[in-house]
C-alpha cells in the first residue's frame, strides 16, 4: 500500500508508487502473476510514437471545477487541449442543465527570456490578474517540462498568493517528462485537491463520492434505492463541494486508474472507505461489486434483493445476445483498467477475445488490495487471454496486429485508434462514457452497440477499399514487438 | 510582465509539426515530451492527414533524457522511423525538454543526412516562439537542408513561383486556401508551387523551390522571412501582398499585381480576370435583393478576431462587397512589433470612405469584455473562434469560425481566398443568419 503524504507538494509518480509499466508482451495471466510476485519489470521500446503526458490528465480532472480557474504555467503550445477538455465541459453543461460558460483556463505563455531569468514573476502578476478578472473561488497552477525544468518555485508561489488572495492557490506538479504513465496526471490533480481544498470532516453524511470523468449519472437510482445519495467528483464539482467529500459514507471508481490515488487518500487520511472489487462490469464483476458496496453501506440484504432481481431481468436478454454473437473476434485496445472491464464484458456476451493493447498496467492500487485488480479478475472469472500487450498508444504495433489478427470488431477506448480498424476494414466501436455500459443494465447497453457496429460494414469497406497506410511493408510483416525491449534495436537499412 | 494567454488561438514553436505534417508523405519525428504533439494535434489538427497525429514519431521525452541529454534516444527513434514510416521526407523537430538542456540535435541528424537520407532538423523547443514565426524556421530548413541540394545553379525556371501563405492548420482552411490561390495564379499563366496540401506535387515540388522566378507572400507578416530568406540565397525576388486576398476586388487587385510583379503576359492574364469577374459578380448581382430587401435583420458591424492576414482580408471584403461596417478589429497573432505600424495602416486606409480601429492581444477573455462592453444597438458578425459561441450569443450577433480552435465545424476543402473563397464565405456568413429565424 503507498502511503498519501499530504505535506509532499508532488505526488510520487506510478513508475515508482505503485511499479507501473507501459510495455509487456504475453497473456493476461502472465501480467497479474508476475505482478503479484513483484516481477515485473519495464520495457522500453527502441522506436516510438507520440503519447500523452500527465499535464493534460490533470487538467482533465481540473478543468471543470466550475468556479474555480486553472493556470498552465507553461509556454502557449501547452494549452493546446484547453478547447478539448472546453468543449467536454460545455456539453457536460447542456445534459446537466446549466448555464454556458467557457471554462476559464490561462496560460503564463513561457518564452525564452523566462527560461534564462526565471518565470516565477509571470506567474505572479498572472495569478493577480485571473483573481482581480474572475475572483474564482480557486485557482490551481499546472506545470510543465519548461516550468519544472528552469526550476521555478511553483509551490512557493502558490503558498504565497493564496495567503495574499485569500482562497485556496494550488500547485499541481504535471511535468510530462516525469512519467510515462499519463495517468499520473490524475493523481496529480487529485493529490492538490486534497491536499489544500478537501477539510477535515465535520459530520458524516448520506453522500457517497464518485469518482469518475463526465459519464453519465447511472448511480442515482441504485444509491438513492439503499438511501445514500450519488456525489458525482470532479468534474462539475463547485469548490465548496469538494471541501466536503471527506465528510462521504463511502467512495466508488468507476476506474480504479483513474481514482486509485483519491480513494486511497480519502480512505487513509480521512477514513472514508473505498468499494474495494473490480468495478460492475459484466455479470460476475457486478454481483461482486454490489456485494461490496452492500457490506460497505451496510445494506446488504437489499443488495441481494436487487441482484435477484437484475438477473431475472438481465440474463435471459444476454442469453440472447450471446446467440447472436457467437462466434464473433474481437481485439481491444484502452486504457488500464477500464479496457479490464471491457475484456470482461466482451466475454460475458461470448465474443473471443483475440487479444489487447492496454496502454500501461499498475500491478497494484494504492489501497493496496488485490481486490480492485480487474484483470485478475477477468482471468479467473473468464480465464486466460493471450496477445495481452501493454502498450501505451503506440499505433504503429496496433496496425501491425490488426493487420494480422483481422479480427470480427476492434473496441477502441482511447481517440487516434479507431481509424486503423478502419482503414484495414474491420469495424470499430468507441464508447466514450464509460457509465454507458456499468452495471446490470450496462451489459445490454454494450451487446446492442456491438451488434449495430458489427451490422455496419458500408463505411469501413469503402474507406479501406480508398485508404492510404504510412507504415511500410517491411514493418507490416515484422513481430509487433520488434522494437520492444533492449535486444531488438534493428539495424539501420 | 505578464503577458499570460486566455483562450489560446495558436500554439507554440513545435506547432511547425503541422507545416510538416501538411506536405506530402512528409512525416515529423518529434524529439520532446510525451504529450507536446498530441496537445498541438488538437488545437491545429482538424484529422490525422498522412502520417500526423497518433502516427507521428516521438521521442517522449523522460527524465532521463533531461538528465543524461536526448541524442542517443533521437537516434534511435530516426533509426525506427525510417524503417516503419513509410515517407519522402523525415522532418526533426525539437521541444522545450531538448532546448533547454541543450541536446546537439544537428550533429544526430546530419549522420542521416551524410548517408544520402532525406531528412531536415529544425529547433522548434516551444518557448522559443509561437507557430506562426516557427513555421518560417522550419519551411527555411527544409529549404536549405533539402530543396537546396537539387538547387541548379542560377538556373530559373520561366512562370514558375513559389507560394508562401496560409500556414498549414493555423488556418483551418488552408487547403481550400492554396487550392484557390493556386488555381488563380495558373489561371494567370504561372506554374505553381504550393507546396502544402493536396494540391501539391510534394517532395517533387520542394526540389524546385531554387528555381522559381520569383516568390509570392500573400500573407501579413508570417512567410515573409521565407522570402527574404530565398532573396538572399538564391536572389529570387519577391512580391509582398499583405493579406489573405478574398472576393472580387482584392483577388483582381491580387492577380495584377503579380501580373506586373512577374511581367506575365496581360492579355491572358487579363482574360482571366474578366472571366472570373463576371463569374463573381454575376453571383453578387443576383443576390444583391436578398441582402438589400431582407426585413428581419442581418448583420450590420463586424468585429474579428483574427490573425492580420485573415483580419484584413476579410475587413476590406465584408465592408467593400458585403456593406457590412467594421467595428472594432481585434488581431490575435501576436504579431511582432516591426509589422504592427504597418498591419495598423491597412484598417487606418479600409476603403476609401472609412478607417477601423485595430487593437493587438492574444488574451481573449479581455478582448471579449471589451466587445461586450460594447452598445449593440444593431446586429453584429464576429470572425473569430470557438472560444466566441458564448459572446455572440449574449450579444445577439452571428459567428463565423475562422481562427482556431474550430471545434464547431469540420473543414475539409472549405477556402475564403479568392473568388471562389469570397462566393463561399458569402453563403458561410448568411447560412448562419438565416439559421436563427424559426
Amino acid at each position: 500500500m503507498s502511503i498519501v503524504n499530504l505535506k509532499e507538494p508532488e505526488v510520487v509518480i506510478r513508475e515508482i508508487r505503485l511499479g507501473s509499466i507501459t510495455g509487456f508482451e504475453g497473456t493476461a495471466g502472465e501480467l497479474v502473476q508476475c505482478s503479484r510476485a513483484g516481477k515485473l519489470k519495464d520495457n522500453i521500446r527502441s522506436f516510438s510514437q507520440c503519447m500523452g503526458c500527465s499535464s493534460g490528465n490533470a487538467l482533465c480532472q481540473l478543468a471543470m471545477i466550475q468556479d474555480a480557474a486553472i493556470i498552465n504555467h507553461a509556454p502557449a503550445g501547452c494549452a493546446g487541449d484547453f478547447f478539448v477538455f472546453n468543449f467536454v465541459y460545455r456539453v457536460g453543461q447542456m445534459e446537466r442543465k446549466l448555464p454556458a460558460v467557457n471554462g476559464r483556463y490561462f496560460s503564463t505563455n513561457i518564452e525564452e527570456r523566462d527560461t534564462i531569468f526565471g518565470a516565477v514573476q509571470k506567474l505572479e502578476s498572472t495569478i493577480r490578474e485571473v483573481y482581480e478578472r474572475l475572483h474564482p473561488n480557486a485557482i490551481f497552477i499546472t506545470t510543465s517540462c519548461a516550468s519544472g525544468i528552469i526550476g521555478d518555485d511553483v509551490e512557493g508561489v502558490a503558498n504565497d498568493l493564496c495567503n495574499e488572495l485569500g482562497i485556496p492557490v494550488v500547485a499541481c506538479f504535471c511535468e510530462g517528462f516525469k512519467s510515462r504513465i499519463w495517468t499520473t496526471g490524475f493523481d496529480s490533480a487529485y493529490h492538490s485537491i486534497v491536499r489544500k481544498i478537501v477539510k477535515p470532516p465535520e459530520k458524516k453524511t448520506n453522500k457517497v463520492n464518485i469518482i469518475n470523468f463526465w459519464g453519465s449519472h447511472v448511480f442515482d437510482t441504485l444509491l438513492n434505492r439503499l438511501g445514500y445519495e450519488a456525489e458525482y467528483i470532479v468534474p462539475f464539482s463547485t469548490v465548496a463541494q469538494l471541501e466536503r467529500i471527506s465528510e462521504a459514507a463511502a467512495t466508488i471508481q468507476i476506474c480504479p486508474t483513474l481514482g486509485t490515488y483519491i480513494g486511497a487518500a480519502l480512505e487513509q487520511v480521512y477514513g472514508v472507505p473505498e468499494i474495494k472489487s473490480p468495478p460492475a462490469y459484466g455479470i460476475a464483476g457486478t454481483d461482486i461489486w454490489m456485494r461490496e458496496l452492500g457490506k460497505v453501506l451496510d445494506r446488504e440484504a437489499e443488495i441481494e434483493e436487487i441482484i435477484k432481481e437484475e438477473h431475472i431481468r438481465v440474463i435471459p436478454q444476454i442469453e440472447e445476445y450471446r446467440k447472436q454473437l457467437k462466434g464473433k473476434t474481437a481485439y481491444l485496445t484502452a486504457g488500464a483498467a477500464h479496457g479490464h472491464s471491457l475484456i470482461a464484458l466482451l466475454r460475458e456476451l461470448g465474443l473471443e477475445v483475440q487479444g489487447a493493447a492496454i496502454f500501461h498496467h499498475d500491478p497494484i492500487y494504492d489501497n493496496g488490495d488485490t481486490a480492485s485488480d480487474a484483470l485478475a479478475h477477468d482471468v479467473k472469472t473468464y480465464g486466460d487471454i493471450a496477445n495481452y500487450n501493454v502498450c501505451n498508444k503506440q499505433a504503429y504495433e496496433l496496425v501491425n496486429i490488426l493487420n494480422k489478427v483481422k479480427p470480427d470488431i476492434m473496441i477502441a477506448r482511447h481517440g487516434g485508434m479507431t481509424l486503423w480498424g478502419a482503414k484495414l476494414g474491420v469495424p470499430t466501436l468507441l464508447i466514450g462514457d464509460e457509465q454507458f455500459s456499468f452495471g446490470y443494465q450496462g451489459i445490454l447497453n454494450y451487446a446492442e452497440r456491438i451488434l449495430e457496429t458489427l451490422d455496419n460494414k458500408e463505411f469501413v469497406t469503402n474507406l479501406a477499399k480508398h485508404s492510404s497506410m504510412p507504415y511500410t511493408k517491411w514493418w507490416l510483416a515484422q513481430n509487433p514487438f520488434a522494437f520492444l525491449g533492449g535486444d531488438t534495436s534493428v539495424e539501420f537499412y | 510582465m505578464s503577458n499570460f494567454i486566455e483562450q489560446p488561438r495558436y500554439s507554440c514553436a513545435l506547432g511547425a509539426q503541422q507545416t510538416v505534417v501538411a506536405i506530402k508523405r512528409a512525416v515529423p519525428i518529434v524529439h520532446a515530451g510525451p504529450g507536446c504533439s498530441g496537445k498541438i494535434s488538437s488545437l491545429i489538427g482538424q484529422g490525422e492527414g498522412y502520417a500526423g497525429g497518433n502516427t507521428i514519431p516521438c521521442t517522449n521525452a523522460s527524465e532521463t533524457e533531461i538528465v543524461y541529454g536526448g541524442e542517443q534516444r533521437l537516434k534511435s527513434i530516426i533509426e525506427g522511423s525510417f524503417k516503419v514510416i513509410d515517407a519522402d521526407l523525415y522532418v526533426v523537430l525539437t521541444g522545450c525538454t531538448s532546448d533547454i538542456v541543450g541536446d546537439d540535435i544537428g550533429r544526430v541528424a546530419s549522420e542521416f543526412q551524410e548517408a544520402g537520407k532525406p531528412i531536415v532538423y529544425a529547433e522548434t523547443g516551444g518557448f522559443k516562439s509561437n507557430n506562426y514565426v516557427s513555421h518560417e524556421v522550419v519551411v527555411n530548413a527544409i529549404i536549405d537542408q533539402y530543396s537546396d541540394k537539387y538547387a541548379a545553379k542560377g538556373a530559373k525556371t520561366k512562370g514558375l513561383v513559389n507560394v508562401f501563405s496560409a500556414i498549414p492548420y493555423q488556418d483551418p482552411y488552408w487547403n481550400g486556401n492554396l487550392e484557390e490561390i493556386k488555381r488563380i495564379l495558373e489561371g494567370i499563366g504561372l506554374k505553381v508551387n504550393i507546396l502544402f496540401g493536396h494540391h501539391s506535387g510534394g517532395v517533387e515540388e520542394w526540389k524546385t523551390v531554387p528555381a522559381a522566378e520569383f516568390n509570392i507572400v500573400a500573407s501579413a507578416w508570417a512567410g515573409l522571412g521565407i522570402a527574404v530568406h530565398l532573396e538572399e540565397k538564391y536572389g529570387t525576388p519577391f512580391l509582398h501582398f499583405p493579406y489573405l486576398p478574398i472576393g472580387g476586388t482584392e483577388t483582381t487587385k491580387f492577380l495584377r499585381q503579380v501580373a506586373d510583379f512577374g511581367k506575365l503576359d496581360k492579355t491572358t492574364a487579363e482574360a482571366f480576370i474578366k472571366k472570373e469577374e463576371e463569374r463573381f459578380y454575376a453571383q453578387i448581382e443576383r443576390t444583391a435583393d436578398f441582402m438589400l430587401e431582407f426585413r428581419y435583420g442581418i448583420p450590420r458591424r463586424f468585429y474579428t478576431l483574427l490573425d492580420a492576414s485573415y483580419a484584413i482580408g476579410f475587413s476590406k471584403f465584408l465592408l467593400n462587397e458585403l456593406g457590412i461596417i467594421p467595428a472594432k478589429q481585434f488581431i490575435t497573432d501576436d504579431t511582432p512589433e516591426s509589422f504592427r505600424e504597418a498591419v495598423s495602416k491597412y484598417f487606418t486606409n479600409i476603403s476609401e470612405f472609412r478607417s477601423a480601429e485595430v487593437s493587438f492581444s492574444i488574451d481573449g477573455g479581455a478582448i471579449q469584455e471589451e466587445i461586450r462592453r460594447d452598445n449593440h444597438k444593431n446586429r453584429a458578425l464576429i470572425l473569430g473562434s470557438s472560444w466566441e459561441r458564448d459572446i455572440a450569443k449574449d450579444i445577439g450577433a452571428d459567428l463565423l469560425i475562422i481562427s482556431p480552435p474550430v471545434s464547431y465545424r469540420l473543414v475539409l476543402s472549405c477556402g475564403y481566398a479568392g473568388y471562389n473563397g469570397g462566393l463561399r464565405a458569402i453563403e458561410d456568413i448568411y447560412d448562419r443568419v438565416l439559421d436563427t429565424y424559426r
